[in-house]
């Protein structure tokens, strides 16, 4: 049996975003599911009634409809006490629901039976980006924040010389590089701007040199990076300086865009009635914390505001101003999660609390809260994950193969402990005293050879076989002591001498061509080595 | 020179080699690690030369042959290209064996040395194993040699039933070696000696015929290990600790370095050296279901160019075809190039590309590229989703998707770079043919895939030229 996965209109005043697009629904159907949509769900994004329709999804009239005929529901907005209301018993959501903010509305999600997926809790790992809507939403935001920031200026960003005068190019000024930080920038270099930007995680430092701005460093010394590649609250003294860097980027500056963000935390409140006093009149400050409380004093959420002659743009609702766009990255997000939720294809959901990524989403599992999940056990930290190629690494001289090797298991550990104990009891048992002595050496170097070789770089294989290969040219010393030996006198006469040295000259010319050959090799190779 | 004092030359030599060795590990101190080596060789032949084993009647000869040898051997290091490395290498590694097998005879055949009883025993075993060692290392690194040289083809040799050849054969020599030990005189000794002989060449011969040409890498390092062996085989014999220490030091090191890399190609250690593709039997020939199906898409070099110069970031992923084409002065050329245009352009270096461990590293440095952005493939994996550009040089197994989409693929479980992950792949090759492990690669029919066909260096100077108009 197949479910259904419902799309309802959104309801939150304002929002023109929706769940699914109608190319997603074909897809969506693919996997086995059928799609039912509100009417005029899609609307406010440009997606009509028939265009859903001819992807193969079915119209229903009302709400109250669909919220109880189907098993699935995807919105975007955290649903509203009423809609939990109208949900069917035991179904499914998907939405972003902000849990740590939103207590009332998970009791009440629990007390449905449901299971609910947040893709705000969606973990931040290489694997789960295809699903990261908060990445897609913030990109959108960074973007639109340009775009806005732009409608207010007064002025061109880009620097131009006309017939008509000097046109100064805007300078912006991007606190945090985040997904949106970064979108941000993209956007207003691409608009010709000068761009700088800020960020308490110096390892982003080459990320925004990348979109060709520039870094502004706090001078102060601590490391910003949280775990999942987040932020984290910084010490006073740090944010003494912070405070300072910024100020000075306020005198100096036409835009300012703000988008600091801790998890479940109010947004840090970086700029100052004094900075917004300091800024020259006509300038623009694009808050995207704005929702959060704001990084700027004077925010007020969802409106734009004029202080002291700054503009400042409040907006919450960003993406939703671009909800074309968002809509359809939204709902991309949401498919790449229902993929993983049904591998089979059936049409059938399967929340597997085994995968790390499910059980990070997943606050609700039919009726029982499960958030937080526990802590994510790869951190996404960038600085871990890409020692980014602009930036030396000289930390980079892992354990290599050594640090990966797993203990061997307890039974084949004793076979092999039995096997050789017999061998050992054998050779001490009869072989000669002369012979033990040779044999001692031998096993020992056996291991160091293990253990000089065993962290060797990948990069260095091939001029460690080839000075290996020089080295074991010493079985010249074999040929050189039978060439001309000194002879105890009976054996004398039987000695076939001539035989044997033609064989130890032939042996000392063979490795003579290695000895010699296999050094000059490797030097040849490692002279190219260089940093 | 007393005995004392050579022996305590030997062990400075000892000491020398296992820095040398560590040395090694590390590109920093890799130079310093050679001279050591370098300095320890030249103490233990001047310690053996004016040591109390050699008489003044045998140092004209010694002088002889060295000249000679070593006169050879600088030639050849001097000239040969760096390409033709894995070759040199694997040449060597025989005359290493050659040499065992050698001293070996000479030292049977001296009879100046009187032993009796279980010593005698013990010399005689010792002999006929480093022999046997050190005729598999001879005519498996001959046939190592003509497979990297592409004299010999790449596919692997399977004769039927080969794993009971093996064991038919190693049955006789254990039991020519039974007659050989009971051989009363030199001259009834000698025949068993040359028919084990001659068992083992063959024997090197169809165990290298077996390894298939992906494998390459890890039999050249496997015979490395090898003539270590046969070297303290030949210390046995003679009862010399340098040659012991000396031997085991490289056979040790020699067999890690093999399994290091099989563990790399997630490859079984045994079933490599037992030979054969994938240890089933004939899998590499199968190709049913599997085939890929789809469109190639082939790009113009100038489009290549247009790719490039639009990325924000491009890993290049070079393989034998970047080494078969002495295409890396050009690939430098457009790292620099495009580096100079802020394009963050790495490279990601497969654990087996080419056809020696390291050998694409060995290649890059040569044409001085900067060896921090060039990455392991653990490094940069994860990197894949977020690279504008891959540029595939000459390089088919180590980036085909089957290896982790296909289980019944013979590569199946290989770790691959996952340059699929990539906005867009370009792979460079001369066609369609499938790599050395014989296997079809659904890369190139991947939606996100250009391939740009013909010489890598041929189109790699026209994207440069096109890159810098």
């Amino acid at each position: 049996m197949s479910l259904t996965i419902g799309i309802p209109k959104e309801t939150y005043a304002g929002e023109k975003r929706v769940a699914t697009v109608p190319d997603v629904v074909e897809k969506l159907i693919k996997l086995g599911f059928s799609v039912v949509v509100e009417s005029g769900a899609g609307a406010a994004a440009n997606f009509s009634d028939l265009s859903y329709q001819s992807a193969g999804a079915t119209i229903v009239p009302s709400a109250a409809e669909l919220w109880g005929g189907a098993d699935i529901f995807f919105k975007v907005r955290a649903p509203n006490l009423d809609e939990v209301a109208l949900l069917k018993e035991g179904s499914t959501l998907v939405s972003f629901i902000w849990p740590a903010q939103n207590p009332e509305l998970m009791q009440a999600l629990a007390a449905k039976k449901v299971t609910v997926l947040a893709m705000d809790s969606v973990p931040r790992m290489s694997r789960a980006q295809k699903m990261d809507a908060l990445s897609s939403m913030a990109n959108i935001a960074g973007y639109r924040a340009v775009v806005e920031a732009a409608q207010h200026f007064g002025r061109f960003f880009t620097g131009q010389i006309t017939a008509a005068g000097k046109v100064p190019p805007a300078k912006v000024f991007v606190i945090g590089a985040g997904v949106a930080g970064l979108a941000a920038l993209g956007a207003a270099v691409g608009l010709g701007a000068i761009v700088r930007a800020n960020d308490t995680r110096p390892e982003v430092a080459d990320q925004v040199k990348s979109m060709g701005a520039e870094f502004v460093p706090v001078d102060y010394v601590e490391e910003g990076s949280g775990v999942g590649g987040y932020a984290k609250v910084m010490s006073e003294g740090f944010q003494k300086a912070q405070l300072a860097t910024f100020a000075k980027q306020a005198k100096e500056v036409d835009i300012i865009i703000t988008t600091a963000l801790i998890p479940g935390r109010p947004a840090p409140k970086l700029i100052t009635a004094e900075m917004v006093q300091s800024m020259a009149p006509g300038s623009v400050i694009v808050d995207l914390a704005a929702e959060q409380g704001g990084n700027c004093e004077l925010t007020v959420p969802g409106e734009v505001v004029v202080r002291h002659g700054v503009t400042i743009i409040g907006y919450t609702d960003l993406p939703s101003r671009l909800s074309k766009q968002a809509s359809t990255l939204y709902a991309t997000n949401l498919l790449r999660l229902t993929e993983e939720l049904c591998k089979t294809k059936d049409g059938v959901l399967n929340v597997n609390m085994d995968d790390e990524v499910i059980r990070g989403a997943t606050v609700i599992k039919e009726g029982n809260i499960t958030w937080p999940p526990p802590p994510p056990k790869l951190s996404a930290a960038p600085a871990q994950a890409k020692p980014a190629a602009a930036a030396p690494a000289p930390a980079k001289k892992s354990g290599g193969h050594g640090a990966a090797s797993e203990p061997m298991s307890g039974t084949s550990l004793a076979l092999v402990f039995g096997v050789g104990a017999l061998l050992f009891w054998l050779i001490g048992a009869y072989a000669p005293a002369a012979f033990l002595g040779h044999f001692t050496v031998f096993v020992l170097a056996c291991f160091v050879g293990y253990m000089v070789v065993w962290n060797v770089t990948p990069a260095l294989h091939t001029p460690l076989m080839s000075v290996t290969n020089a080295i074991s040219s010493i079985i010249a010393i074999g040929a050189l002591v039978q060439i001309a030996p000194p002879l105890a006198e009976l054996g004398a006469t039987q000695r076939p001498d001539d035989w044997i040295r033609w064989l130890a000259v032939a042996g000392i010319v063979l490795t003579a061509i290695n000895m010699f050959g296999g050094f000059a090799v490797t030097r040849r190779m490692l002279a190219m080595f260089r940093k | 020179m007393s005995e004392s004092l050579a022996t305590i030359a030997y062990v400075g030599a000892t000491i020398l080699f296992i820095l040398s060795l560590g040395g090694l590990s590390n590109p920093e101190t890799s130079r310093r690690g050679n001279l050591y080596g370098m300095v320890g060789m030249t103490i233990a032949v001047l310690a053996t030369v004016f040591g109390p084993r050699v008489t003044m009647a045998g140092i004209p000869w010694i002088i002889g042959a060295m000249v000679v040898g070593g006169a050879i051997g600088v030639f050849a290091a001097r000239t040969v290209k760096m390409t033709q490395m894995p070759e040199l290498v694997a040449l060597m590694h025989s005359l290493v064996g050659l040499a065992a097998c050698l001293v070996g005879f000479a030292s049977y055949i001296d009879t100046s040395i009187v032993f009796s009883g279980a010593e005698k025993a013990i010399h005689e075993v010792e002999i006929y194993v480093g022999i046997l060692i050190g005729a598999v290392t001879f005519s498996g690194s001959l046939i190592a040699f003509g497979k990297l040289s592409g004299r010999i083809g790449g596919k692997p040799l399977l004769l039927p039933a080969r794993h009971w050849l093996n064991l038919a054969a190693l049955v006789v020599v254990i039991a020519f070696g039974w007659q050989f030990l009971q051989a009363e005189t030199m001259q009834a000794g000698l025949l068993p000696l040359f028919v084990m002989t001659a068992i083992a060449l063959l024997f090197g011969i169809h165990m290298v015929m077996a390894i298939g040409g992906a494998d390459m890498p890890v039999v050249v390092s496997m015979l490395n290990s090898y003539s270590g062996w046969a070297a303290a085989a030949t210390g046995f014999m003679l009862s010399n600790d340098l040659l012991i220490v000396t031997g085991a030091l490289v056979g040790s090191s020699g067999a890690i370095l093999s399994y290091i890399m099989c563990r790399a190609m997630n490859r079984n250690f045994i079933s490599v050296i037992a030979g054969g593709f994938g240890s089933g039997g004939g899998t590499p020939a199968k190709k049913a279901e599997g085939e890929p199906a789809g469109e190639v898409v082939p790009v113009s070099a100038a489009e290549t160019a247009e790719l490039l110069k639009d990325a924000k970031s491009v890993v290049i992923v070079p393989g034998y075809g970047m080494a078969v084409a002495q295409a890396q002065h050009t690939v430098f050329e457009i790292t620099k190039t495009l580096r100079e245009r802020g394009v963050n352009v790495r490279f990601g270096i497969h654990p087996v590309a080419g056809r020696m461990p390291g050998h694409m590293n060995v290649l890059l440095a040569e044409a001085k590229v900067p060896y921090d952005i060039v990455m392991e493939m653990d490094e940069i994996n994860d990197d894949f989703p977020d690279t504008d550009v891959t540029m595939v040089i000459g390089a088919n197994d180590i980036v085909n998707p089957s290896a982790a989409e296909d289980p019944t693929s013979p590569i199946a479980g290989m770790p691959v770079l996952e340059v699929w992950k990539a906005k867009t792949s370009i792979v460079m090759k001369r066609s369609m043919a499938s790599g050395y492990a014989g296997v079809d690669n659904p890369l190139f029919y991947k939606e996100n895939n250009r391939m740009l066909f013909g010489d890598a260096k041929k189109m790699l100077d026209e994207v440069l030229t096109a890159l810098k108009a």
